[in-house]
């Protein structure tokens, strides 16, 4: 089975670590992950860019509505998520709108910018 | 287990959102900050023994508020009349704590406190110094280190800056749609100002400066988030971002500036990069351009190109024409003629700067740049001349490392 772990936690905190405190961090969750990644059990892992580089597309009717910032909505749960390399904020806006149309139900999609830090170590089969 | 760190940070990120809240309760700035004291130490009590809250800065302004009513209810019992005035807003102290910060409420806050702190009445020096202390909450003695300065005098300058705004009548009503646009670029300028106090700094001043570039960059990241559809503060955040991004790059062992061309590209900040690019692509969709986009969007040409020579200066050169329109001046015009230098050599970057020599004539970066122009086309004599009256006019040995600095962000 597959799982997502998801990290949640104050931006406004890690954001102010030193680099000494971000490279010990760093180091530690890489402590963790490199034997999953030995046995071939972790996918790609990500950071998200902060959320000032966010931009959402919400759906409320047939058209999708573009708005700057993060999705905030807690009435709403994360239901899945895709990693695009594209060029432009342009570009990843126009596939969440194919997406938008796409999806049977409204909703929203909130467009992140990431740092990949690992490529994926799983085995083609798993994926 | 919460540790001190964690819990320093916590307050240090909601000083902002918690002290101009508490401003607006009491309308007085002393007031809040003791309030705001009062609801730290409380916090560094309360917090390892319940665990931290959720909303850091709603609990502060919960307790903040209830401890600055008890000291309102003490020296009335001492004075006489109960100052109803200075607890307007406090109609009511009863609600709990479920009260959420909501951005609609508290972002207008965070603004007006940030525009006292710039009232233009202040010299620049004083409304960063203000800024740091009110809104960051860097004491005294950092901000003393900053400036190079012993604390007794910046103490003097904090408090003399404090006395002309306790003066001056800022309303306290939500802001309309002009006087908000008002604040915001005045309060956008106040934290380049912070910025370029950090990134201008060399040698051994560096260490002690370079937090505030962090402290703008994280002043910038606030107000994007309490108004995340400004193209402009997402294109000063940009700016920031890609400047600071440099910063490992720009100074050797020595501490001596190293040349934007002669950086080693891999020391860069790729995360800083990454998130300037995205701003400044999304600040683009505005199609609302301003000069900070412009220059965020310069500053994005040179973190894409992987070498120097691959660098777009027609594409810079353009950048620069579109900020000598919205904003002319001629140190943007002898920026330009760097690019045109690149694309054109140096002889028509040079007859592009000689017509500036009346109006930066006194301006010490202008002989450096026409030093590099003329050292280009070989007339050596006339370029040590001009680099002679570069040095001439930096007023002290940092400001003629200045020259190497300006010329770090110029030769690019």
């Amino acid at each position: 089975m597959l799982y997502a772990i998801l990290c949640y936690n104050h931006e406004e905190i890690t954001s102010a670590w030193t680099k000494e405190e971000e490279d010990q961090c760093m180091a530690q969750l890489l402590a963790v992950q490199e034997p999953l990644k030995q046995q071939g059990k972790l996918g790609p892992v990500a950071r998200l860019l902060p959320t000032s580089s966010a931009t959402t597309l919400r759906k409320t009717g047939d058209e999708a509505l573009v708005i700057d910032g993060p999705f905030a909505e807690t009435k709403e749960q994360l239901l899945g998520f895709y990693v695009v390399d594209v060029a432009s904020l342009d570009e990843a806006l126009d596939l969440a709108r194919d997406l938008a149309k796409a999806n049977l139900s409204r909703g929203a999609y909130e467009i992140r910018p990431i740092q990949l830090l690992l490529p994926s170590a799983l085995p083609n089969e798993t994926t | 287990m919460i540790d001190i760190a964690w819990i320093d940070k916590a307050l240090t990120a909601a000083r902002p959102q918690a002290v101009s809240a508490l401003l607006r309760y009491f309308r007085d700035l002393d007031m809040a900050e003791e309030a705001f004291q009062e609801a730290s130490l409380r916090a560094l009590k309360n917090w390892p023994k319940n665990g931290p809250p959720r909303d850091p800065a709603a609990w502060l302004i919960f307790v903040g508020r209830n401890s600055g009513i008890d000291t309102i209810r003490k020296q009335s019992k001492l004075t006489e009349l109960p100052p109803e005035d200075r607890i307007s807003d406090l109609g009511d102290s009863e609600t709990d704590m479920a009260e959420r910060l909501d951005t609609q409420d508290y972002r207008d806050d965070v603004l007006r406190l940030l525009f006292i702190c710039c009232h233009r009445e202040l010299p620049s020096t004083q409304q960063i110094a203000l800024a740091l202390r009110i809104v960051s909450g860097l004491s005294v003695k950092q901000i003393a280190r900053a400036f190079i300065v012993n604390e007794r005098a910046m103490e003097q300058r904090i408090t003399r800056a404090k006395g002309r705004i306790a003066g001056s009548d800022v309303s306290f009503e939500t802001p309309g749609p002009v006087e908000r646009a008002e604040r915001f670029a005045a309060v956008a300028a106040m934290i380049y100002l912070v910025f370029n106090e950090g990134y201008s700094a060399t040698g051994e001043e560096c260490a002690a400066r370079a937090p505030l570039c962090e402290e703008a960059i994280r002043l910038a990241r606030l107000l994007l988030r309490l108004f995340p559809t400004e193209p402009e503060m997402m294109g000063l955040l940009a700016l920031m971002l890609l400047q600071h991004s440099r910063m490992p790059a720009r100074f050797d062992a020595e501490g001596q500036i190293v040349l934007l061309e002669e950086q080693d590209r891999s020391l860069w900040n790729r995360p800083m990069i990454n998130e300037g690019l995205a701003l400044i692509d999304k600040a683009m969709r505005h199609r609302a351009p301003g000069p900070y986009q412009v220059q965020a969007a310069i500053a994005a040409m040179h973190a894409k190109a992987a070498a120097p020579e691959d660098t777009d200066w027609s594409g810079i050169d353009q950048l620069y024409a579109t900020l000598e329109i919205m904003q002319p001046s001629p140190v943007i015009t002898l920026n330009r003629s760097v690019a045109i230098s690149k694309l054109r050599g140096a002889a028509d970057a040079l007859a592009m700067i000689e017509p500036l020599a009346p109006q930066l004539g006194n301006y010490f970066n202008f002989h450096g740049v026409r030093g590099a122009y003329l050292m280009q086309l070989g007339r050596r004599s006339e370029a040590r001349e001009a680099f002679d009256m570069a040095i001439a006019r930096a007023n002290s040995s940092a400001e003629a490392a200045h020259i190497r600095i300006h010329l770090d962000r110029l030769m690019q």
